[in-house]
């Protein structure tokens, strides 16, 4: 995936680290820890100084939004913008010492669906900064379609969500505008109830905006609301994402920038964080994404392209409740590749039977290859089969295969004799059989 | 352009593929392509002119360039590149292609070049009418024309998916994984595919589908399309607006995969980088309904795909495509361990660059040795001036006496009793910097003077601080009153045969200088024939790199090896007719210094 969600701390560190370039004519005190406990927050305060001597705001900083909504912004004790360093600090460790509820939509006041459940590890806190609501604003920009958006409003914070059309002006850019063809787009389309006195600030505030979204790789760059106090400007809140394939132009740009899992995303297991170790040690494609571990079929497929029609076929023909992983083996992984990754598939889905008592399905699939050597990696399929026959059998699995590709007569003509050797149940299936098509004959069994 | 290849198109492969272009010219051999469809490879890093490749069971040569505007500049048919450059240079790549020009189809492989650099790319492109195939793609094929790289597979995949000859569909994918099962489909289910495209996995693409079904729509040979979309992006609703609008009319079969992701949040990413859902439209199903809708062929699933391709090419009652005579790529080839391109001793005769021997050898022939170098030495025809030029270099330098080390070397050599080849060789040996390499010296530091305009001051500053004295300049005792008369034979032929004589011209300038020092800092024998070859290559239409080429290599040196051979073989024979004793160099010559050694 290209475009990777950053921690609020960081989209702020980024635009602090230019602040020069993009904003000459603003100030910003980039005044902001992130912490993720009350000690570390404390030992914090030694290097900034402001954390003793000010008010502050601390709320947690992991990705997701309606962070007021949910009750996790802390700003009064109180009243509102009195709270002191040891409140933020035990404030913080009693939120992060157990699992929190988190609603990520609402209706109104009132929480919609299931909240999601997880620890909070990670807060940024920051000074309490008076304002009034005529000082916030609301500016993001993001790309859609072929055009890069910028989004403008005179008024910030929940407002401009619930009332988007009315009050947000949006002016498109090709991406072969120049500077001077953006600027003055932006100067024409300034939100009219921009305070007069403002309006001037916030085009230049806008144009520096959008140029620091374009020049350093932003996907996405929204901050709701800020604040204009004459050339001093507050970032109340931000959410950012960045295009991480630029990563490797914008090392220094970017600094030390983290791409933390969402909240509430589950605890990736040790055979999905083996597989990813393997992936990355290899020139070819080794992914794998727990659905649903229980369920009984299981896929081992060959080609990403293959890998969606064969989910699509089995959600389709037997439901998303029988569908136990989704992922991929290709760009010619070698024998003991695929032989690490057919284990790790074997290890999982025979660890307990089907509740319901049916025999386990595992779908070996592909397309016809463009390169890859079948035989070669169904020679590490059998090896895995050498190990895991007991198990195999002890949940009734019944094996399908369809491939085709480089020596795909050799590999099918192999792995049955294998499967037969060790008396696995296994049809075999090239090129001439559709290459779904396996799916219907599992189920139909 | 209704079609994006035919079986003309040559491409130009950024970065030494050996395996893709081999199995380029697997498929060039087996449809009988009259070129090959790699007419030039960029490798940046390698100082190789060609590569080698198997073409049937014979090889071909492939050439070399360090960069795109030479292999264009050197093969401007040449209007598809091929660039296989990883992400990082990936889009440099193309922006240089795009600025040279010439180029109709730019193909990019690499996935994951970053957003904004693709997007500028492929509006760029788009604005200069150049069509790009992907980022993240595996190409495209024109079946029995052209096909890049290692798209369809294997040889054998190929002519089972029926892809080595036109068939009568249009396929577009996102896929490159799942385009080869497309063909494959169709093959088993129709007659095979006119034109294929897969376009590229990642979120911006150059190409997307409406603009390969529009031309596609224009494309005679192509009755119907085939369309297979993904979740994720909205491309697919302008597919749709033009099947409305009546811009295409040819029957398309479509599907989008990806419909399981609607059952799972974001957190899965099933498929490519573009492959994600914002909003119900973006998701398979949502676009499967919308495509059905406006009339396009839609199958209930993907496992009813070939049924659903079966029903409407049968509909359409074509005419059976004949299936076409293929040449049969050999199992087993082996590369050969040497090459050679000047002469050819398979047929009747011998030959020297395509000429008998007989047609150069005799009198009759008109031909003399400077032919015979000039064939196969340079492999072209040189005109009569050129060829009497280098006859006359060879005569002027064919000895110079007893005493310069070659020919002593070669005289002691035969007077210990070794053979005519072992002493030439020992006079040969001392051919070099010293001794002969004058000549090849003044060709390479006048010519770099000449090339950068450096005033004969200048260059004197020049050569000083190289801290090397000028080559091809000084004579022992000759100086422009007592002018050394080879060299004045040599310029006088010059005068009357050359076109003209530009870098002579220059070092009579310079020789004006150096001989108001010093009288006897005349223009040599050495320095007058470096500087003439380079002014006879000038005028045979040679590169100045060509020429720089040439000096790199040592041909200048090995006019003066000919030449000098005969005079060494003349003081062997001599030695041998005076059957002198075995030599021993007088004591008295010799100054004796020995010290003893002392410990350390």
């Amino acid at each position: 995936m290209a475009q990777k969600a950053i921690r609020e701390y960081d989209a702020k560190s980024i635009l602090a680290r230019h602040w020069d370039k993009y904003f000459p004519d603003f100030t910003y005190s980039y005044e902001t820890v992130l912490v993720q406990n009350g000690a570390e927050l404390k030992e914090a305060a030694k290097e900034n100084t402001w954390l003793n001597e000010k008010t502050l705001v601390a709320k947690p900083d992991m990705l997701f939004g309606k962070r007021g909504k949910n009750g996790l912004v802390l700003f009064k004790d109180q009243k509102p913008g009195d709270v002191t360093l040891e409140k933020a600090a035990s404030w913080i460790d009693e939120k992060c010492s157990e699992k929190q509820e988190v609603y990520f939509s609402f209706d109104g006041d009132t929480p919609q669906g299931e909240p999601s459940v997880d620890m909070l590890t990670h807060f940024i806190v920051e000074p309490f900064t008076p304002h009034s609501q005529e000082e916030e604003y609301y500016i993001s920009a993001t790309c859609v379609g072929d055009e890069d958006m910028l989004y403008m409003s005179a008024e910030g914070g929940m407002e401009v969500e619930e009332g988007w059309d009315e009050k947000v002006t949006e002016v498109a850019f090709k991406i072969t505008d120049t500077e001077e063809e953006i600027a003055q787009k932006i100067k024409a389309n300034i939100p009219a109830d921009v305070a007069e006195g403002d309006k001037e600030n916030f085009a230049k505030f806008a144009i520096g905006f959008f140029k620091a979204y374009r020049e350093l790789n932003f996907a996405y760059l929204e901050i709701n609301p800020f604040v204009l106090q004459g050339n001093k400007v507050e970032l109340l809140d931000m959410v950012a994402k960045l295009d991480d394939t630029a990563g490797f132009m914008m090392t220094s740009e970017w600094g030390d920038v983290e791409f933390p899992t969402s909240f509430g995303m589950e605890e990736k297991s040790p055979e999905v964080l083996a597989v990813e170790e393997a992936d990355a040690k290899t020139g070819a494609s080794l992914k794998l994404t727990l659905l649903k571990p229980e369920a009984r079929i299981w896929t081992m497929v060959a080609g990403g392209g293959a890998s969606v029609v064969y989910a699509d076929t089995i959600a389709d023909m037997a439901g998303i409740d029988d569908l136990a992983n989704y992922g991929e083996y290709s760009g010619g992984p070698t024998t003991g590749e695929t032989k690490f990754y057919a284990e790790t598939i074997f290890d999982l889905m025979t660890r307990e039977p089907d509740a319901q008592g049916r025999g386990k399905v595992l779908i070996i699939g592909g397309a016809i290859a463009n390169f890859t050597d079948v035989a070669k990696t169904f020679t590490g399929i059998i090896q895995a089969f050498e190990n895991y026959q007991d198990k195999l059998k002890a949940v009734d699995t019944k094996i399908y295969v369809r491939r085709g590709g480089p020596n795909y007569e050799k590999g099918l003509k192999d792995i049955k004799e294998a499967a037969d050797r060790m008396g696995l149940y296994i049809e075999v299936y090239g090129p001439e059989t559709h290459v779904t098509d396996i799916v219907r004959m599992a189920l139909e069994k | 352009m209704s079609k994006l290849f035919t079986k003309d198109t040559q491409a130009i492969f950024w970065n030494n593929n050996k395996t893709a272009i081999q199995r380029m010219l697997d498929y060039d051999y087996t449809i009988k392509r009259e070129k090959p469809s790699v007419a030039a490879i960029v490798a940046p890093t390698s100082s190789n002119k060609f590569e080698k490749f198997f073409y049937g069971a014979d090889e071909i040569m492939i050439p070399l360039y360090k960069s795109t505007a030479e292999a264009k500049a050197a093969q401007p048919q040449a209007d598809v590149l091929l660039n296989f450059a990883s992400f990082r240079t990936a889009y440099n790549v193309t922006m240089e292609a795009l600025e040279i020009g010439g180029f109709k189809t730019i193909m990019i492989t690499a996935e994951g070049i970053p957003e904004r650099l693709a997007r500028g790319m492929n509006t760029k492109a788009r604005e200069l009418g150049v069509t790009v195939i992907g980022p993240a793609t595996v190409g495209a094929i024109a079946p029995g024309a052209f096909k890049i790289a290692n798209i369809g597979g294997t040889i054998d995949n190929i002519i089972n998916s029926k892809l080595h000859r036109a068939g009568s569909c249009g396929l577009v994918t996102r896929s490159g994984g799942l385009f080869n099962e497309l063909s494959n489909i169709i093959a088993i289910n129709a007659d095979g595919i006119a034109e294929g495209v897969a376009i590229g996995g990642d979120r911006f693409v150059g190409s997307v589908f409406i603009d390969n079904l529009l031309r596609m729509e224009e494309n005679p040979d192509v009755k119907y399309m085939i369309l297979l979309g993904e979740v994720g992006g909205t491309e697919e609703y302008k597919v749709i607006e033009a099947v409305k609008s009546g811009k295409i009319k040819k029957p398309i079969i479509a599907w989008c995969i990806g419909t399981i992701a609607k059952y799972y949040d974001s957190g899965v990413q099933f498929g490519h980088a573009g492959a994600s859902a914002n909003g119900e439209m973006e998701t398979a199903e949502y676009k499967n309904n919308a495509m059905a809708e406006a009339g396009i062929h839609v199958p209930a699933t993907f496992n009813d795909l070939p049924a659903k391709i079966k029903e409407v090419f049968e509909s359409l009652n074509l005419d059976p495509i004949p299936e076409p005579e293929i040449n049969i790529v050999p199992k087993v080839r082996r590369p050969k361990q040497f090459i050679c391109t000047i002469s050819d001793d398979r047929g009747e005769e011998a030959t020297y660059a395509g000429f008998p021997i007989s047609s150069v050898a005799t009198p009759d022939t008109g031909k003399g040795i400077g032919d015979v170098i000039s064939l196969l030495w340079f492999k072209k025809q040189y005109p009569k001036w050129a060829t009497e030029f280098i006859e006359t270099v060879i005569k002027t330098v064919a000895d110079h006496g007893p005493a310069v080390s070659g020919a002593h070397n070669a005289k002691v050599t035969a007077r210990a009793g070794k053979s005519v080849v072992e002493s030439l060789v020992t006079g040969l040996l001392t051919i070099g910097p010293r001794f002969g390499g004058a000549i090849d010296g003044a060709a390479k530091y006048f010519k770099y003077a000449d090339d950068n305009n450096l005033s004969p001051k200048e260059f004197l500053g020049y050569m000083k601080k190289q801290g090397i004295p000028i080559p091809g300049i000084g004579h022992r005792i000759k100086s422009l009153k007592n002018p050394d008369l080879r060299v004045t034979g040599l310029m006088n032929y010059a005068a009357e045969h050359f076109p003209s004589t530009p870098l002579l011209d220059y070092a009579r300038t310079v020789e004006a200088l150096t001989t108001s020092k010093k009288e006897n800092l005349i223009l040599n024998v050495d320095g007058t024939i470096g500087i003439l070859m380079v002014d006879m290559w000038r005028a045979l239409g040679y590169s100045e790199e060509e020429i720089n080429e040439f000096i790199e290599s040592g041909t200048l040196n090995a006019f003066f090896i000919v030449g000098r051979s005969i005079g060494f073989i003349g003081h062997v024979l001599d030695e041998k007719r005076l059957a002198m004793p075995m030599y021993r160099h007088p004591m008295d010559d010799i100054l004796y210094d020995v010290q003893k050694a002392e410990k350390i």
